[in-house]
């Protein structure tokens, strides 16, 4: 589904990725996790389509098509999902009415109609109940005055509306505590079938528990240094990233 | 002829035509005087530094309209909040149309000054209200001298006015320029409710310069609501004087949506004179082109436990040009007043201006007031959040200034007002989104 070949990326001229190769199928789930700085959250954004950086070598392919020189919405369009760290406040916007805009957006790019009310309806339902989700959370102006904790909640919310076939968590567990945890986790785990792809990135093993994933990769200064089944995200949680760098080192 | 002598010279035929025992002789005689020693504004004053009336009074203007014109209701229909019970009060080319209007006597006046001027039974409040808080600045006494009609709106105490009011200036082109000089006088007895929306709109692309004076009282805890929507064609100007004079616990709201037009300049004057007032000041300001809005506020504590609360938001495109200059002044009595400005624009092309200058002056020593600004491009991070759920560019920026105005817009109180607000901002930049804020 996802190919990244070499990376590199830099931003103001600054190297943050220097040559990442990442390979991800559909029906698996790709832990990334690394120190702070080590540029993981870069990689989630040049995944989307974020141009404050600069990709300077190397591709990244989404079902068989180079999506490097795409804007944010086209990725959106193919099916590419990003959960941000730090979702933007939208006053004015309800989470019902912007949900209802990204996907009459996105289906018009595809050349279909508007969803029919009824349709919209039911499904807002459906999600917000798997996400218990409160009927009034969905009247209030976009991640305004959300807690933490409501912000990513939020976002998987609208991961879940979007049916998305690659999902990139960023940091989704900062700031949710163990019962808000469980619950994204459970939607997350409920949305997963074999034709989507989850991509976890995280510092902490501790949402692994609950996202368990095929394939946990880490990440220091700009590169993929180590790659293992679920054992190894144990491993850092109870050894920190040093032994990784004396290995690298070594 | 410029300009200047053209007025001045008119005046004269103009004051024989009137009643000689019109108990505003005297004051139209001193105030030609005024703006004769005056004349218009230049950029040389403060008050005027960014905004310039130059290439406005090139134009040859008439002065007075030759003929009653004649404006069909279906074609300028959409002008109007025409979904809902209004009274109106409806000049074309500065001459009241009766067609047009729906002005009422009962229980309380909507009608025009030009008859509440010539009546006996109105001489009390016209000798009591007209002229009494207007500035002597040049171009208010310009207006003064030629003051003739205009909206007459008086509330008597504790009625609440079931329906809103609209005072529509429209302009027919028939003349190749035109200057209007509109005269509105409101007054809202106490414990009264009123929502008043005025408009002023060109039907041609011929040059329109108004020059507009609206005096309000508000008595003891009256409740003003004041919406102006300035969407006005290419080539129509618009000077607008509007002061308020607040009496003790009253509230006074004046919203701006200013979206159209050549040139306009907003001198929203508040005088808070008894103690609890409480004063709303919000705007909104989308422009393109060489568009050019000026807003110079001001506002007057002069009692003290007041509040005032000024919230203008501004999107500004191509090569146009706002200025936001907002005046707060605490006099030495007006303790405890607590006043806030804020002022937020974006830029949205390299070429587009705007010069923000607020003015405190604090003469109280137990005041809270607060002011802010920003001027800023459009938040990538939100953008791009945006764009990552399949929200195109456009639409993405559309959404982004539907919630920057969001603030300005909440607060209007009229739903099918807000509805028009909404399209005219959709309109202006382009985008339909499938909802309302």
């Amino acid at each position: 589904m996802l190919q990244i070949k070499n990376l590199h990326a830099s931003v103001e001229e600054k190297d943050i990725l220097k040559g990442i190769n990442l390979n991800v199928n559909a029906g698996e789930v790709h832990a990334i996790m690394g120190p702070n700085g080590s540029g993981k959250s870069t990689l989630a954004s040049i995944i989307a389509g974020k141009d404050e950086f600069e990709v300077t070598n190397g591709s990244i392919t989404f079902d068989g098509q180079d999506i490097s020189e795409m804007d944010p919405e086209e990725r959106a369009h193919k099916g590419i999902f990003l959960s941000f760290q730090y979702p933007v406040e939208i006053p004015g916007v309800s989470v019902t009415n912007f949900i209802k805009t990204a996907i009459n957006e996105t289906r018009k790019a595809k050349g279909r109609p508007d969803m029919p009310a009824s349709e919209m309806l039911k499904m807002i339902k459906e999600k917000a109940d798997l996400l218990e989700i409160d009927r009034k959370f969905l009247s209030r102006s976009l991640n305004e005055g959300f807690s933490g904790g409501e912000k990513k909640r939020n976002e998987i919310f609208q991961m879940a509306m979007l049916e998305p076939k690659l999902a990139i968590l960023d940091e989704t567990d900062s700031g949710l505590d163990i019962d808000a945890l469980k619950i994204v986790a459970k939607g997350v785990n409920k949305l997963k079938t074999k034709d989507n792809a989850v991509i976890v990135i995280t510092h902490y093993q501790r949402l692994l528990d609950y996202i368990v994933p095929d394939f946990v990769h880490v990440i220091l200064d700009g590169k993929i240094v180590k790659s293992g089944a679920k054992d190894l995200a144990y491993k850092l949680e109870e050894k920190g990233y040093d032994w990784i760098k004396e290995e690298v080192n070594a | 002829m410029e300009l200047k002598e053209k007025l001045i010279s008119s005046f004269l035929a103009f004051e024989d035509n009137l009643e000689a025992d019109s108990p505003l002789h005297d004051l139209r005689n001193k105030a030609i005087k005024t703006f004769e020693a005056k004349g218009f504004p230049t950029k040389k004053e403060e008050a005027w530094k960014y905004t310039s009336l130059n290439s406005l009074l090139k134009n040859d203007y008439s002065i007075f309209p030759s003929q009653e014109n004649n404006v069909e209701f279906k074609n300028v229909k959409h002008f109007f909040l025409h979904d809902i019970d209004t009274y109106k009060i409806v000049f074309v080319d500065g001459v009241y149309s009766s067609f047009l209007s729906e002005t009422t006597h009962n229980k309380l006046d909507v009608c025009l000054l030009s008859s509440a001027m010539n009546k006996p039974k109105y001489k009390p409040v016209i000798e009591a209200y007209f002229n009494k808080i207007a500035k002597e600045d040049s171009l208010t006494s310009l207006n003064t001298a030629f003051a003739k009609e205009g909206a007459y709106i008086h509330i008597p105490k504790h009625k609440e006015v079931e329906k809103p009011i609209e005072i529509i200036n429209f302009s027919t082109g028939n003349e190749a320029a035109i200057l209007l000089q509109p005269r509105n006088l409101i007054v809202v007895g106490e414990n009264a409710q009123v929502q008043i929306i005025e408009r002023h709109q060109s039907l041609s692309e011929n040059a329109v310069l108004t020059n507009s004076v609206t005096e309000i009282f508000a008595e003891k805890r009256a409740f003003v609501d004041y919406y102006k929507i300035q969407n006005d064609g290419p080539n129509a100007s618009l000077i607008d004087n509007t002061y308020i004079s607040q009496e003790r616990d009253t509230n006074c709201n004046v919203h701006t949506f200013s979206f159209g037009g050549n040139l306009t300049r907003n001198n929203l004057n508040f005088y808070q004179k008894g103690e609890g007032c409480n004063s709303t000041l919000k705007g909104i300001t989308i422009l393109e082109n060489k568009q050019h809005v000026d807003h110079n506020t001001l506002v007057h504590h002069i009692a003290p436990n007041c509040e005032s609360h000024q919230d203008y938001k501004g999107l500004f495109a191509d090569a146009s040009t706002g200025v936001f200059n907002g005046k707060i002044i605490v006099e030495k009595d007006a303790q405890k007043t607590d006043a806030f400005q804020q002022n937020n624009n974006i830029l949205i092309d390299d070429k587009a201006t705007i010069n923000a200058k607020p003015q405190l002056e604090i003469f109280a020593d137990d005041v809270k007031c607060s002011h802010g600004c920003t001027i800023g491009q459009f938040d990538e991070d939100a953008l791009f959040y945006l764009r990552s759920r399949g929200i195109g560019l456009k639409e993405a920026r559309a959404l982004l200034m539907y919630a920057f105005a969001n603030t300005v817009l909440e607060s209007v109180k009229i739903p099918e007002l807000k509805t028009r607000i909404n399209k005219l901002i959709a309109k202006k930049i382009g985008v339909s989104l499938g909802f309302e804020l």
